[in-house]
């Protein structure tokens, strides 16, 4: 990356950066364990929004179908917590499906090693997979958008069907340990966070990183002119096929710590409605920005666990109204509220001195 | 346009403090339910915890079992309510918070820490399905907290901070299918919805009717929520069995027995035998097509009990005369019942105590006599047969005659060696 000239402007954003990251690495000194466990859940979801505004709010790409993606990491570490658990015995819910032999696919699970790499591998493989037959014929907009979702009732019931190979609907739960380390130990859970916090920081990086390259510049005339594109001689779909894969391998490592952090996954993680829930937090923290999308899952996810402690019978309208409210009223999410409001600055001082000098 | 603009940020203004509101509150403990005022002003004026005993509730109130669990959560609030006027326990006030799981499994078990760790609650009574405890048990485990589950369920669980106050398998499957083996039929049809509950209920079934003489001539599982059964009710016609046990959950159950008297099958032709369908369900699928039909509980609104006179009566008279109690509902009133004896008896609210005098502890449920069993934290719990009448209720058909002693791992049956857990 070539250095950029140090404006005031950038200095502020530089240091909000700073002041954000400093926050989130000291929240352990001052936040309850409890508070720091939803907190460290939120970061998880933050990560899932940043990949997802890699492909819709740069791309232009929609995908409802991300859940399927976190949720296929999430399994990938739920095995492997799973059997480091029973010992490399069969699991529990096998049992009592009746299968007495741990399968052949869970074998190399009991490698933790082998866990992250197929984590982030099996998701980032099926959207490129999925991405190569779709792209490639040309096949986007809301045609692509209803194949996720086709593919997200595809895997959730499969998962509920194979009851002894996945758990069925009560997913992957009962972990006791990660590397020796006890899962339940706040020193852990501590150690977790930082992870988390670290990961969900690269990758932030990561992203603005390939959105500032000369790949990101194509993705964002992708978005705004597809055919124009191809017809300066790039050719889309392979640009489209690494953008949804890398942002598919995100949504796994994402599903990875969520499971660390919670303790279970089970297919209504990955069904129609999360996966919906994951595109309204990249809209409602504003589409294309990728603070925007993060703040968005922080944010959202934060005010449905206090909505819900709060009035556990009507939360769900809390929810609604502040859906409506962003919509409504901040068109570019939370994080285009900045540029509203400078907007609105802008226009005024004009007016302001045309009042002062009639004459002119 | 700047008019606009000041009426947008006025708004904004508006939702940001009902933001705040929301999370403002966050540290009390907050009871919506109007039917619990002794509570909530208990609650809001802060009164120090030296005179309260705080409990947790944590059911569905919204999602797909919303509304199943949401009269369960009213049971408990009576029982904690007529403890209270009855001077409470160890003469304190319980005092209920209240969580919503949201029927979604990763939110139990988010609930059920913040419960624990934040609130400190002394104990906690929720969850209905088998996924919603399976999620919870490793945080009540890993926080040593004490969890009331108040469903009968698939049994081959027993966690040692886990009380079970529904029946296990055999308290209701296991003695269903014995007496339809005697009383209906040999030849037996296992319909289910696709989750854990039925398809491990029918690997019992299938080994007791190995064990039994029976013989299964189908097994069909739909998704949650499937709703057209034409076509397994030809195959179940073609199957010709005595007896259908049916597992099927939620609104499948409306469909199923809707459609299976379209196709002209009565209760005389099939004898089907339901156990997820209680009294609150039979309202929502329509005697008329119910009528006839079995089912297998622990308790009927029906049960003649003096203890049941009352709790029917009382819980009629504080939600409506429209209301009906049905096996869960009296599960989790009996839980909360349980629970204060148990922490009466051992004078303290740890864990470890209440856990320790709840062994053998005996109590007068709606149900009749119940009594915990120390081993497997389950309850003694009589079965009952049932067959749906015209007005709603159930007749019973057979009972167990005493209380049966719960064994979640189907130890006492030689035929169950193969569902065991292996070690």
């Amino acid at each position: 990356m070539r250095l950029q000239k140090l404006t005031p402007q950038r200095l502020w954003i530089l240091l909000g950066y700073t002041a954000a990251a400093a926050a989130l690495f000291s929240a352990p000194l001052f936040v309850s364990d409890f508070r720091l466990n939803l907190l460290a859940k939120f970061l998880a979801f933050a990560i899932v929004a940043l990949g997802l505004d890699l492909i819709w709010g740069y791309t232009g790409i929609l995908s409802l179908g991300h859940g399927i993606f976190f949720g296929l990491g999430a399994y990938a570490m739920a095995m492997y917590l799973k059997l480091e658990a029973s010992g490399g015995k069969p699991p529990d819910f096998m049992g009592w499906s009746g299968l007495k032999e741990l399968p052949l696919f869970w074998q190399p699970f009991q490698h933790f090693g082998f866990a992250v790499v197929m984590g982030i591998a099996i998701p980032a493989l099926l959207a490129l997979v999925l991405g190569y037959f779709t792209f490639r014929n040309r096949i986007r907009g809301v045609y692509f958008t209803i194949l996720t979702q086709a593919l997200v009732i595809i895997t959730t019931t499969l998962l509920v069907g194979q009851q002894a190979f996945t758990g069925g609907t009560n997913g992957v739960t009962g972990y006791s340990s990660l590397l020796g380390f006890s899962l339940g130990s706040p020193d852990t859970k501590r150690a977790l966070y930082l992870i988390t916090v670290v990961v969900l920081i690269s990758i932030f990086v990561l992203c603005r990183f390939v959105i500032g390259s000369r790949f990101g510049k194509v993705l964002r005339a992708i978005r705004d002119g597809e055919n124009r594109v191809r017809f300066i001689g790039y050719n889309p779909a392979t640009y489209q096929m690494v953008v949804f894969t890398l942002s598919a391998a995100i949504a796994g490592l994402a599903g990875m710590l969520f499971v660390l952090h919670v303790g279970i996954i089970s297919p209504s993680m990955l069904g129609i409605v999360p996966s919906i829930e994951m595109v309204l937090w990249v809209a409602i923290g504003g589409r294309g920005t990728l603070i925007g999308a993060a703040l968005g899952a922080i944010l959202m996810n934060w005010a449905k666990s206090e909505f819900s402690t709060a009035y556990p019978e009507g939360w769900l309208f809390f929810m609604g109204a502040l859906f409506v409210v962003v919509v409504v009223f901040m068109p570019k999410g939370v994080a285009g509220l900045v540029g509203q409001l400078k907007f609105r600055r802008k226009r005024r001082e004009p007016e302001h001195e045309r009042v002062r000098n009639p004459a002119v | 346009m700047k008019k606009r603009l000041f009426y947008q940020f006025s708004l904004l203004l508006v939702a940001l403090t009902l933001v705040l509101a929301g999370c403002g509150s966050k540290n009390e403990p907050v009871s919506t339910k109007e039917e619990t005022p002794k509570a909530t002003e208990a609650a809001n004026t802060g009164a120090s915890t030296e005179g309260e005993i705080k409990v947790g509730i944590l059911h569905s109130q919204s999602g797909t079992m919303a509304i199943s669990e949401v009269s369960v959560i009213d049971a408990e609030l009576m029982a904690i309510d007529e403890i209270n006027a009855a001077g409470g326990v160890m003469g304190k006030k319980i005092v209920p918070v209240i969580e919503d799981g949201a029927s979604d499994w990763p939110t139990f078990a988010e609930k059920a820490r913040k419960l624990i760790s934040e609130d400190k609650v002394a104990t906690v009574f929720g969850g209905w399905t088998s996924a919603s405890r399976k999620a919870m048990k490793p945080v009540f485990e890993e926080l040593n907290g004490l969890l009331w589950y108040p469903v009968q369920y698939e049994g081959l669980e027993s966690s040692p901070n886990i009380f079970y106050t529904g029946a296990t398998t055999n308290q209701q499957i296991v003695p269903s299918v014995t007496w339809l083996l005697e009383n209906r039929g040999k030849k037996f049809y296992l319909l289910g919805s696709d989750y854990v509950f039925p398809r491990t209920a029918n690997l019992v079934i299938k080994e007791q009717l190995k064990a039994e003489g029976g013989e299964l001539v189908g097994e069909e599982y739909t998704p949650l929520g499937h709703t057209d059964y034409s076509t397994l009710i030809s195959k179940i016609k073609e199957a010709k069995p005595d007896v259908v046990y049916n597992t099927l959950n939620g609104d499948s159950n409306v469909a199923f027995f809707k459609q299976l008297k379209d196709a002209g099958i009565t209760a005389k032709d099939i004898t089907t035998l339901s156990v997820s369908v209680a009294e609150e369900e039979i309202r929502g699928i329509g005697v008329d097509v119910l009528e006839g039909h079995l089912a297998a509980w622990n308790y009927y609104q029906t049960t003649d009990t003096p203890a049941n006179k009352t709790f029917v009566e009382n819980y009629k008279k504080k939600y409506g005369a429209e209301r009906v109690t049905a096996d869960p509902i009296e599960a989790g009133y009996t839980a909360v019942y349980l629970w204060a004896a148990a922490v009466e008896k051992a004078g303290s609210t740890e864990v470890d105590k209440v856990k320790e005098a709840a062994k053998e502890l005996e109590w007068d449920a709606p149900e009749g006599k119940v009594k915990i069993d120390g081993a497997t934290q389950h309850i003694y719990k009589t079965v009952r047969i049932g067959e749906v009448q015209a007005d709603g209720q159930f007749k019973e058909m057979w009972n167990s005659g005493e209380a049966v002693k719960p064994d979640p791992y189907l130890k006492g049956y030689d035929w169950a060696a193969s569902i065991q857990p292996t070690e």
